[in-house]
This record gives C-alpha cells, structure tokens and sequence, in this order.
C-alpha cells in the first residue's frame, strides 16, 4: 500500500482519464484510438484534454468503422504497438465483433501460438439513463464466453484508475467494461493509486447471512441493499466481481461456504446471462454449503423501455435485492 | 375396544422406551401402520398395530419406559358404513367391529376416494397429516405426504449438518411434508436433543432418552449391553453344537459374474445375496433348525425368515430378518437386503423384522475371519456363518486349481438337532452353492 | 516496358508458380484420401498473382491472406512440409495442427494467415501498417483478398481509414469474377473495381493476373508508391480459378467454355511459352525442375503422414499467453 496517506478526490471518469495519461507518459507504444476521442474529448468526456497533451498521432478520431478501427486495433498490437480502441458504447460493439471474436481472440490458437494480440478495448455499457433499446444493452456475458477474451469492469474509482494499465501490460486481448452511470461518481482514492490486479473479485462489504455477488454498475445498487439488510439485522456480504473472465470462483465460494445462501445481481437479461453461468458454478462447487436455491436479479426480459418507469421496472433495484434476499433467507 | 400393548421385539427384550408417537387420538389406522417408535436399547424400532380401529386415548406419554404387554393406547374399532370424512371421535359400543378386511381396508373417517388414494400412491395414512374437517386427510394431504416420503426436501447444507450431528433430516423433513428443511431445524433439532435416537454411527452420540436416569448410558453402551445379556443368555441356555466345511464357491461366483456382466451397478446382485439364499433354501432340508425352542418345546416355522447380522457403525450389531428369504428371487432378496441394511444402520427397522428370524447368518466373508464360531440367538436354534472368501488350491477331477473357498459354519442346539442333521445341512447348503443356477 | 528482367530471376518466377500447382494438385489427391479434411480451397490457376506480387516484397514487410493461401504461403517462404503437416493436422504444422487449409500464419515470414471471414483481413491489414507507420518504419503490408471482399462493409472502411491516415497498405483484390457462386455482375452494381477504389482517393490499377511478369510490374510500382509513403494503393489482378471454390463445390454456376477459355491462359503457359521462345526454358530445364519440385512435395507429404498429433491433454494451451487456458 502507499506510505503516505494522501488521498486525492476524483471521479471515475478522471479517474480513467488519469489512467490513459499515465499509460501514455509510460510507453509510447501506448496510443488511443476511438471515435470522437480527440476533439471531441471522448463520447463520455473521458478522454477530454488528451489530444492537446499527446497529439492527433496518438489520439485517433476513428470515422464510423468499428470493424475497420477495431481491426486496425488488432493489426497495430501485432505489429508492436500498444493500442488502446475505445468503442464508443457495447451497443456499437456489435458491428466489430467479428473481428474481436473471430481474429482478436482467435488468432493466438489459430497460429498454434505464435502470435499474440496486446490489444485493450474500453466500452460503455449498461442503461439507465432512458437511452432506450438500442443504447441500453448489457453484453458482459457474450464477451466472457469466449476463450481468448479477458473480461474486466471496474465498478470503483480506484479500479478505473488501476485497471487500465495492467490490461496494457497483459499480452492478450482485454476489454474494459465501464458502466455509463459510474461516470459521474467520485471518491478518495491513494494520490499515487497505481495499477490493480485484474485476477481477484473484491469483498467490499463482510457479512456472514446472505452472499449478494454483483459487478459494474449494479454496484450501488446492491450496496444501498445491503444498508436496507443491515437495518433489518441482516448482514450480507457484497462480492464485486472485477473480472468476468475469467471469474473468480474461490473468492466467491469461500463466502457462500460460510454464508450459505447467494443472490447474483447481473444488469444483463436474466437468461443466459453471467449470472447464470456464476449460479451453475455455485451448483458446480457449492452444493454441500447451499441451505437454499441461488437467487438472480436481473434485467426484465424486453428491450430496455424509453419510459422511466418502465426503465426502472426491468432493471436490477435496490427493492429487487432486498426481496431476493427474503426469499433465500425465508423460502427456497 | 382394544388396548395396544408394548410389544415384545425380541428375546431379551423386557421393557421398552416410547420416544415417538405417530398418531394422536382421533386418527384412523389401519392393520400393519405403524403408530409409534420404540427404543429397545438396541435400536429404535417402528411398532405396529395389528388390527383396524381409530386411536381413543394414548395412555403413556412420551419418553416413558414400561414393561413388555404395557397398554400403550386404547383403540376403537372403526365405524362401519361412514364414507366421508366424518367424526374421528370414538365409535359408539354398540357398532359391531368390522370384519378383518384386506389391510388396504381403511375406517369409516377417510373417504373411500382418499383412502383409495392412498393405496395407490403407496402412502401410509397414518402418516399423513389431515388439514380436512376435524384433521381428517384429504388427498391433497395424501399428495404432500407422498412427495415427502418419496423425497423429503432437506437442502443440501442442512443434509450435509443432519449428516455431521447425528441427526435425522429425513425425519425432520417427514413430520412438516413438503416443508424443505434447512440447515437451522437441524442445528436446533441437534442441540435440543433428539427424540429420536441417532443411529449410533454419531461419534458423539446424545443422551439416550431413559427416563430417570441421570447419568444415562449412551446408545452405543446401552446396545454393547443389551447383546452381551442376550448372549450371556444363549450359552447358559443353549447347548451349542458346531461344525464347519470348506466349499467352493468357483461355480456360484463364476455364475454370478456372467449374470451381472453387462447390468449397471444398481441391478448387480452381491455375492452374499447368493449365499443367504442358498443358506435359506438348505434349511428347507433340514427343518429343525429352523424354528424357536421356547419354554422346554421346539416350534418349526413354516417360513424361512432369515435374519441377516449387521454390524452398525460405531459398534454394535442387529440381526433383522429378510421374510421368506427362500421364495425371494435373487434380485428381490438383494434388494431386501439393501433396505435391511439401511434401516439397521439408521435406526428405523420394522418391529417384525427384529422379531421374526427363525434363523440367523451371520459373518458374510467380509470382517476378515474365515471361519465363524457363531453364538446362536435364542429362542433360534441354529446360526449359520460364512467365513472370509480366500483363493486356496483346491482339487476338481484329480486336477489342481485354484478356487475362491469359504468356510461355512453350523452353530445348532443340541435339544433340538444333533451333528447328523447339522452336516445334512452344510451338505445341502454345499449342494445348492455348486448349482447356482437353480437358486 | 522496363528493361528485361534477368533470366534466372523469371526462371524463378516460372519455378514458383509450377511449385505451387504441383503442391496444389497433390492436395487435390490427398483431400480426395480424406487426410486433408474441411475445407480446401485451391490457388490452380492464379498462381502468377501471389508470386508476382511477393516478389517484390521485404522480408520485413507484412502479408494478410485469404483462406485460398497455400500459394502465398508457399511463395512468401514457408517450409513446403509445415504446410503440409498443418493440412494434415499435425504437431509439426505451422500452427501445430490448430488452423488448418484455412488459417496457415507464418510468424518469421510475417504472414499473418490465413482468414476464413471474407473481408476479415483488410482491417487487420490496415492496423499492421498503422504501427508500421506509427514506428516510422518504411515495412508494407500486401494485404490480398477477393472481389468479394468488396461487397463487404470492411472493405469500404479498411480502404477508407488506410486512404485518411495515408497507411502503407497494397490492397491486391485477386478478382477471379466469382465469390463462391455468384458471379461480380449479380453482387456488384459497379463492376469496375478501379473506380470503386478511386472513390476513396486510392490509386487504383488493373493488372493481367494470368502474366506473372506483368503482374510482378505493376506490383513493383505498386510497392515502390506505398512504400514512399502516400498511402495505399489499390491493385486489381484479373485472374481465374480453374477449380470449383473448394473441394465440395459441384461448379454448376460456370461455363465450361468460360474455364477452358481460360486455361488457354494458363500462368504457367503465358510465362512457360515466352521463356521456351526465348530459349531460357529448355526441356532439361523443365524435367530438372519437375523432378525437383515432385521430390520436394513427396518429402512434404511423407513429413506429413510422419507426423505426430498434439497431445489432447494440450488442448487449451495457446488461447493465451499464459499457460492454460482462460
């Protein structure tokens, strides 16, 4: 940890921005590489200020190609250079999967390994601001079932500082999750916070009666949970998964084996959706410690409403935890 | 009117411990439902009545130990004529009792449909917990009672505790059916102490519930004293004879292979599944050693109930009975044996099968012993035993192989049969053993 | 016309290109054996069109392939028995057995596949020149595909972000006028693939794709343009396949007279004839380089039936970096 215990205020969008700067100042192979990420400062503000400091050759306004800059992205890495591809939102994401799934995560085990792409992509993601169906999505899960991908998404401001520069460091492809209602949210972080593992989820809340395992955005939402709980005597353990591939397994078994009851809460639609695949694991290795079924929150099944009631209805609340926490507790 | 009495479940047994009652007055039951738990000291035992009748009145309470022909509880007859689920009260005296009807026959309180119910789906009425007008079942409650016995829903952390303290969660899931046990109810059921005994496979076993004493044995001790009385009482009584004889058991394991080739592991019969049988089939030959010797005069048993020693865990042993062990095919003996077994060790056998064997085996080559002088089980007259199986040279024909052997033992009672009609049987017991086949 | 290049230099050229229909030709054989399996997509026909253009390459500069890339493969410099031994799935294959026909890479030879996505490469190409440029390293990326490709929105964008960031890419569209089945008249409203790339500010050149020389001409200035630093540049090579587009496909959608038609124009016979009239190709000289190149095929084929398969307990290694899999 740090020895001084300066502190320095900041928001999750700084807190990213920051991490670019650094990454930057640190290697030179380091470019980022987007649309409207120079003058226009980033499509979330993020990269604001940056292409004043480092230029227009390493600050790249991409034109509307997600395939064509995402693949560039991989061809750069290839050819020695550490690249940094932000997709503006996963929604856009979909035109470039082909080159994310088919030559980014392939590539090294198509070349019997002789090859390896170093590539970082950023993307937002989540809904919740009434963007509607098509700027809403939450695809975490489609990204963590590839082989060949590391998954990661801060939902902290530290973890969007630390995150960005160890995924530069990792000699595979990483894609960076940020969620679109993080941006705005500021805290303390180290004023020489440096970089973070990408291995481990994080307890970010002890408790001993209910497991609540969640990532990203859903964050807050389980932690405001877990203050109602905790008003009502019930102690539940908050687990910030970090990174969803791979998952961190242990983390998450080691609390259900004291707690014995888990509720995943996953912004991604309910079938198929990470949360899934974190209960068959909890079945998988857990069996013997479950005193009752696993409980997921997760969105509603339908493409995310404009209506901001209806918005709210469909997403993952605080009321949603709570009352999945009653029925682990109480029924199963 | 009729009073149930404690019953006898066994030689040695003079007083037993009502721990658990199944009914309450007002339920109807039925000839062979079982109505209440017994602890013997050696295992607690389910107790059945033995004729049709509606519960008036439990006359000892729980946790109480009274002599064997103890009235336990007053039964009236059932009400004729009464097709729904009318008044479970006590039948006026002047109702004729029913006439002894098949055991499906229920009491006037079930409706025809419930009880019929009942009977398909396998459900013992007496276990069922009525939510119907004045308590009566409904088949609902027949569902739900269903359900629990086929499965009962313990999660699996609260199986995985039931497991570590002792404490039966099938039980717990039986008495609320439907009801999913959890982790806490064991926990709780384990530090009230149970009502039920825990099989004596718990390292740290309860208190056993004998009213009165203050520092009771526990169950292991009480069982390790209850079977060193009964065989006290056996060699004082019993004049023992033994004789033994070495048989190849080539043919029957050889047969027994190529049947089970090809079966999954649940459908394969073990080889001790041959040798009761054959033990069964050889005493047709030599029916006096088949039978009780009671008060100075021996009584033949028309059936060949075979008791079957096995040893529980933690110590301790109990020898209930397979019934008719000689007509059961070799599949359906195997599965007897499966559920004899397992209840043993749970603590759940049946009150007929501890009192029923007419002969008993007894070491079946797995303790490591190859030869068995048995201890004969009064009022039983003989105890067949079969010791550890060991490859040894053995001569077909003039020729040298090597045969999987065993040594079975005779241990008979020379009041009742000598050492003629003991080696008739060792020889019919080898007779059958080389013929499998026709087992 | 420049200046006649020297005889063993064309001789070469004629050399590589007979190389690589005999390797096609005996894969035709061993596919029909069932050890080659999948998909198998054959370069019969279009050899002049690799081997023109890899000729005037670097060593360090970088090749992007389609899934139709024995002969850029064989041309750039890969063992003739790794590729063989990949076909046959083998340990001892150019990616051990894990890519097959369709994904050879060659990392010494920068030959980054080998892509079964039509289209799928020309970004990759775009981002291999990108770091090229962003190094300020002089290295070229020949980046080949079909014009099918063109119909592909990646198509549009690569050529579009290459011509904006002016990156050293040599797009060679190998137009052999079908996209599997489909004609260029029934998927393209413009047939003129010239103009297409002139729309995005890209020189844009058609070429003979059945004259190796003609071919290794405008690849020359091709390069020489590229590599100045301009940006890239567009070469379309007319050319023809005399096979079906893999191993499965019947060919109903050509004219027989169409193909016969074409093998008049055989690679091997456009530069084979003018080579004999210039008395540069002798009888001697072919039967020499025949037996050669059959006994460099035999050894690749016996490597191959020697080889030995990955271990299946490897199975997820080199999905990443690290050991095991993710």
């Amino acid at each position: 940890m740090t020895t001084a215990t300066q502190t320095v205020r900041m928001t999750y969008r700084e807190a990213v921005r920051e991490a670019i700067r650094d990454a930057m100042r640190r290697d030179e192979r380091v470019f980022l590489m987007g649309e409207d990420v120079g003058r226009y400062g980033g499509g979330f503000g993020v990269s604001l200020g940056l292409l004043e400091e480092f230029g227009e050759r390493r600050i790249r306004d991409a034109p509307l190609s997600e395939s064509a800059f995402v693949g560039a992205g991989i061809g750069a890495a290839l050819g020695g250079m550490r690249p940094i591809v932000e997709i503006m939102t996963v929604n856009f994401s979909l035109l470039a999967l082909d080159q994310i799934v088919n030559t980014a995560a392939a590539l090294r085990h198509m070349s019997g390994g002789q090859f390896n792409v170093p590539l970082v992509i950023r993307m937002t993601t989540g809904a919740g601001r009434q963007l509607a169906a098509q700027h809403s999505h939450s695809l975490e899960s489609w990204y963590a079932h590839v082989p060949g991908l590391r998954v990661v998404e801060p939902a902290t401001v530290a973890d969007a500082r630390g995150m960005l520069w160890t995924a530069l460091e990792d000699p595979d492809p990483v894609v960076i999750f940020e969620h679109g209602s993080l941006y705005g949210v500021d805290d303390e972080i180290a004023a020489d916070a440096g970089p973070v593992d990408l291995d481990r989820a994080a307890v970010r809340r002890a408790g001993d009666d209910v497991t609540l395992i969640t990532y990203g955005g859903s964050l807050p939402v389980v932690l405001a949970a877990t203050d109602q709980l905790a008003a009502d005597g019930v102690a539940a353990e908050v687990i910030d998964l970090r990174t969803l591939r791979p998952l961190d397994t242990a983390t998450v078994l080691a609390s259900v084996a004291r707690t014995h009851r888990a509720v995943v809460v996953d912004e991604g639609w309910r079938s198929g959706s990470l949360a899934a695949e974190v209960s068959a694991r909890l079945m998988e290795e857990a069996f013997y410690d479950l005193d009752a079924p696993v409980q997921r929150v997760c969105s509603a099944e339908v493409p995310i409403p404009y209506a901001r009631h209806l918005e709210l209805a469909a997403l993952p609340s605080t009321a949603r935890v709570v009352a999945a926490v009653r029925e682990v507790l109480d029924g199963g | 009117m009729a009073d149930y009495l404690m019953p006898s479940l066994g030689a040695d047994m003079d007083e037993g411990t009502l721990v658990e009652w199944l009914v309450q007055p007002g339920d109807a039951v039925h000839r062979g439902q079982v109505v209440a738990v017994v602890d013997t000291a050696k295992s607690a035992i389910e107790v059945e009545v033995f004729e049709d009748g509606v519960i008036a009145e439990l006359l000892v309470p729980v946790g109480s130990t009274v002599p064997v022909g103890t009235p336990l509880a007053r039964i009236d007859a059932a009400e004729p004529g009464a097709a729904e689920s009318g008044s479970p009260k006590a039948a006026p005296p002047a109702v004729a009792p029913r006439p002894d009807t098949a055991p499906g026959a229920h009491p006037g309180s079930v409706s025809p449909v419930v009880r019929h119910h009942a009977h398909e789906l396998g459900v013992d009425l007496g276990t069922v917990r009525g939510t119907g007008r004045d308590g009566t079942p409904t088949r609902a409650d027949v569902d739900v009672a269903a359900r629990a016995q086929e499965r009962p829903r313990v999660s699996p952390y609260a199986r995985r505790r039931a497991y570590e303290l002792g404490v039966d969660a099938s039980a717990l899931a039986a008495a609320v059916p439907g009801a999913v046990v959890h982790a806490a109810q064991v926990e709780t059921e384990a530090a009230a102490g149970p009502v039920v005994p825990a099989a004596p496979a718990v390292p740290q076993p309860p208190a056993a519930p004998v009213s009165g004493a203050s520092s009771a044995p526990t169950p292991a001790e009480a069982m390790r004293a209850a079977i060193g009385q009964l065989m006290a009482r056996s060699k004082r009584e019993i004049p023992h004879y033994y004789l033994q004889a070495s048989i190849d058991l080539a043919p029957a394991l050889g047969w027994l292979a190529e049947r089970n080739s090809g079966r999954p592991p649940s459908e394969r019969v073990i080889p001790a599944a041959v040798l009761l049988k054959a033990a069964a089939r050889a005493v047709r030959e030599v029916p006096d050693l088949n039978g009780f010797y009671v008060d100075g005069r021996f009584d033949r048993s028309e059936h060949v109930h075979l008791g079957v020693a096995v040893a529980l865990r933690g110590g301790g042993l109990v020898a209930p009975a397979i019934h008719d062990a000689d007509t059961l095919e070799l599949e359906e003996l195997m599965a007897a044996l499966k559920d004899l077994v397992a209840r043993a060790r749970s603590g759940r056998l049946r009150g007929s099968q501890m009192s029923d064997p007419t002969i008993t085996v007894t070491n079946l080559g797995e303790q490591g012993a190859e030869l068995v002088h048995g201890v004969i089980y009064p009022p039983q007259v003989a105890l067949v035993g079969f010791g550890r199986i060991v490859e040894r040279p053995w001569a077909v024909d003039g020729m040298l192989g090597v045969h999987p052997v065993t040594i079975a033992t005779l241990a008979a009672d020379h009041r009742v049969t000598d050492g003629r009609m003991g080696s008739r049987y060792l020889a019919a017991l080898e007779s059958w053993l080389s013929r499998p086949e026709e087992l | 016309m420049t200046a006649a290049p020297d005889a063993g230099r064309r001789i070469d050229l004629y050399r590589s290109m007979l190389r690589i229909r005999r390797f096609e030709e005996r894969c035709v054989e061993l596919y029909s054996a069932s050890k080659i399996r999948g998909f198998l997509h054959l370069y019969i026909g279009e050899e002049a069109v690799a081997v023109g253009v890899l000729n005037r390459l670097r060593p360090d500069d970088s090749v992007v392939a389609t899934y139709r890339e024995h002969g850029h493969a064989l041309a750039r410099g890969v063992p003739m028995d790794a590729v063989m031994a990949e076909m046959f799935g083998r340990a001892e294959g150019v990616c051990r057995g894990r890519g097959g026909s369709m994904h050879l890479f060659h990392a010494p030879s920068r030959l980054y596949g080998g892509n079964a996505i039509v289209g799928g490469g020309l970004p990759l190409a775009v981002g291999l020149a990108l770091a090229d440029a962003m190094q300020d390293r002089d290295g070229v990326t020949a980046c080949f595909f079909g014009e099918g490709a063109i119909a592909e929105g990646e198509f549009h964008e690569s050529m579009n972000l290459a011509a904006l960031w002016r990156l050293p890419v040599l797009f060679v569209c190998e137009n052999n006028l079908y996209a599997m089945g489909t004609a260029l008249d029934r998927s393209e409203s413009e047939t003129n693939l010239s103009v297409k790339a002139a729309s995005y500010e890209v020189p844009a050149w058609s070429v003979d794709g059945m004259d190796v020389e003609a071919v290794s001409e405008a690849a020359h200035r091709a390069v020489e343009l590229v590599r100045d630093g301009t940006g890239p540049v567009f070469l379309e090579a007319r050319t023809y396949r005399f096979r079906a587009h893999s191993m499965y496909d019947p060919d109903r959608y050509r004219d027989k007279a169409e193909i016969e038609h074409w093998k008049e124009r055989d690679p091997l016979l456009v530069l084979g004839d003018r080579l004999r009239d210039q008395g540069l190709l002798t009888d001697d000289v072919q039967a020499g380089m025949e037996r050669d190149i059959g006994a460099e095929v035999d050894a690749a084929v016996a490597y191959a039936e020697a080889g030995t398969d990955e271990p299946v307990e490897s199975l997820t290694e080199f999905v990443t970096t690290q050991r095991g899999a993710r």
